[in-house]
């Protein structure tokens, strides 16, 4: 089966910035695909040329087998868009939005449902002015679904949300892959990448870091799992960097965190404790994250 | 088709939301009968060739309710779409840009001619407003020339970097035109110079050619006006077919 989507050394440059400097991936059909970055790092660029509403300078871009801005009419029937930066008309109603952009396409689905399955159903005579932040993604979200598409571009879905509509959204996706559908999203949340992506692309200043699933891409930098606890006032320290799992101990105060390898790490550790008789509180291990891979491989925070 | 329909059916009732676009285009005139009409009445006049002030206001107000929908409603609703984004989301769908368009002229137009109703029914009923033209030539040119003036409102709005600058430019652009065109208040009454420099004023041309038309002149005797309408609407059709910006 040949990708959904192809892109072959895509490169936008605005004035003397290079946006998106030479990328090449493709997103296979039914995947959850997700690019991740910081901001500014080409994650909008390279989305809105795929959905055709930009043009690359060099490259390629392929949709659904064609050419998204030369036949972004005809792809845009088959595709669900939700801009990282759009609005309707304030005085605009939820069901007159969606009356409106079924006219648009040669087969949309009943919106009714839709409303009702993102939870807007009660906001249904409520002017688009009048919608919190998240209702007013929602109905993007109905928007992007209302052709009942193939493809689904969302860029910067949860920006803004609060944790609870976040993962919420979360599960819209996950729905979205379940009918078949391929996705396309932009994030800069790490764990969102992570615990939504099957694949995911970090990009950075424009270009790709690193292309994998999320598990063989922290598996695969080997990066330390760590360990922390609390010790008691008044006890000393106990020497753990002579253990062979443990590669460096950190200590800040009376909280410890321990650094290591291998899947005997914790036990380890926690042994070396009870054998040397020191007492330990709020033990916690913390796993490697996306958040880690994107350190390792930019030397840099993941921050805004 | 369809989308076209939905289009300018959704745009007509934006606007009908608007207390601005419903105050300047379907409010206003009517104040101004009733104003001005209070004041001077409709006694016919020698200044007017012996019609009555609000008659010839009918045609002036109808040119000011264009002008209005043009430089204004045009104008700054469309920078406004496009700088809240309105524009991008619309853009992002099969829509085609011409079925935007061509919806958008369409609400507008009819706007324009319920304002026009609105205007001579209180007109008829007030005053007795007489009229002496053509329906079809009039409702021809008041079309033509809102033509013209709505494409002067595209270009102002692609030229206009931000919503709040259409706003200062139609303004500067269109309050003028209000009161020394004609249209606000019947170029009769104004001294030389206003006359000669309404001359330079796009809607000027407008009130000449709807008064003609109203009151039984035919086209043929309004070549100049036609061709200067013709030519804004040309030019600036081309100018905002170039420059206009989804975002």
């Amino acid at each position: 089966m040949p990708p959904v989507i192809e892109v072959q050394d895509l490169r936008k440059v605005y004035g003397s910035v290079v946006a998106v400097d030479s990328i090449s991936f493709a997103v296979n059909e039914g995947e959850i695909f997700g690019m991740v970055g910081p901001n500014g790092a080409g994650k909008t660029t390279t989305i809105e040329c795929l959905e055709g509403l930009r043009r690359p300078d060099n490259g390629s871009a392929r949709l659904l087998g064609m050419d998204p801005h030369a036949q972004r009419q005809t792809i845009a029937q088959r595709v669900g868009v939700q801009l990282q930066e759009s609005a309707l008309p304030v005085r605009l109603k939820v069901w007159e939005v969606l009356d409106l952009f079924a006219a648009l396409y040669h087969r949309a689905v009943d919106w009714r449902p839709l409303l009702e399955q993102l939870g807007l159903a009660e906001k249904r005579n409520a002017a688009f002015g009048k919608l919190s932040g998240g209702q007013k993604q929602r109905l993007f979200i109905a928007l992007a679904l209302l052709n009942d598409p193939e493809v689904v571009f969302l860029d910067e879905l949860t920006t803004g949300l609060d944790p609870q509509a976040r993962r919420a959204m979360w599960d819209l996706v996950r729905n979205m892959r379940q009918q078949g559908k391929t996705v396309f999203l932009t994030t800069h949340y790490m764990e969102e990448a992570e615990r939504l992506c099957d694949r995911v692309l970090i990009i950075d200043h424009g270009r790709i870091v690193a292309l994998d699933t999320p598990e063989a891409l922290i598996r695969s930098l080997g990066i330390e799992k760590r360990l922390v606890f609390t010790l008691p006032p008044g006890q000393a320290a106990p020497s753990l960097a002579s253990l062979p799992q443990v590669s460096r101990v950190e200590q800040a105060g009376e909280r410890l965190t321990v650094y290591g390898h291998g899947e005997r790490f914790v036990g380890a550790v926690v042994y070396a404790l009870e054998d040397a008789g020191v007492p330990f509180l709020d033990l916690c291990t913390e796993q490697p994250n996306l958040e880690d891979v994107f350190l390792a491989l930019t030397g840099r925070e993941m921050r805004e | 088709m369809k989308s076209f329909l939905k289009f300018a059916s959704v745009s007509l009732k934006l606007y009908l939301r608007e207390p601005i676009t419903v105050f300047f285009t379907l409010g206003f005139p009517i104040m101004l009968v009733l104003v001005f009409g209070g004041m001077y009445g409709n006694k016919p006049s020698p200044m007017f060739g012996g019609y009555g002030s609000m008659d010839v206001s009918m045609p002036g107000y109808t040119a000011l309710i264009l002008g209005s929908v043009g430089f204004m409603t045009v104008a700054m609703n469309t920078s406004s779409f496009r700088e809240t984004g309105i524009l991008r989301r619309f853009r992002a769908t099969p829509l085609r840009p011409l079925t935007y368009i061509l919806a958008d002229v369409t609400a507008n137009l009819v706007m324009t001619l319920l304002g026009m109703v609105g205007l001579v029914l209180a007109g008829w009923l007030l005053y007795r407003v007489r009229f002496e033209g053509q329906p079809m030539s009039v409702i021809l040119g008041v079309i033509f020339s809102a033509l013209a003036m709505f494409a002067a409102g595209y270009v102002i709005a692609s030229l206009a970097p931000t919503a709040r600058a259409a706003q200062v430019i139609s303004m500067v652009v269109f309050y003028p035109m209000m009161f020394i065109s004609g249209a606000g208040i019947p170029l009769e009454v104004m001294p030389p110079t206003i006359r000669r420099i309404a001359d330079f004023l796009p809607l000027t041309y407008v009130v000449k050619l709807l008064r003609g038309l109203w009151f039984g002149e035919g086209w043929g005797d309004h070549l100049l006006e036609v061709a200067v309408l013709g030519g804004i609407l040309v030019v600036c059709t081309a100018l905002a077919a170039r420059l206009f910006r989804w975002e």
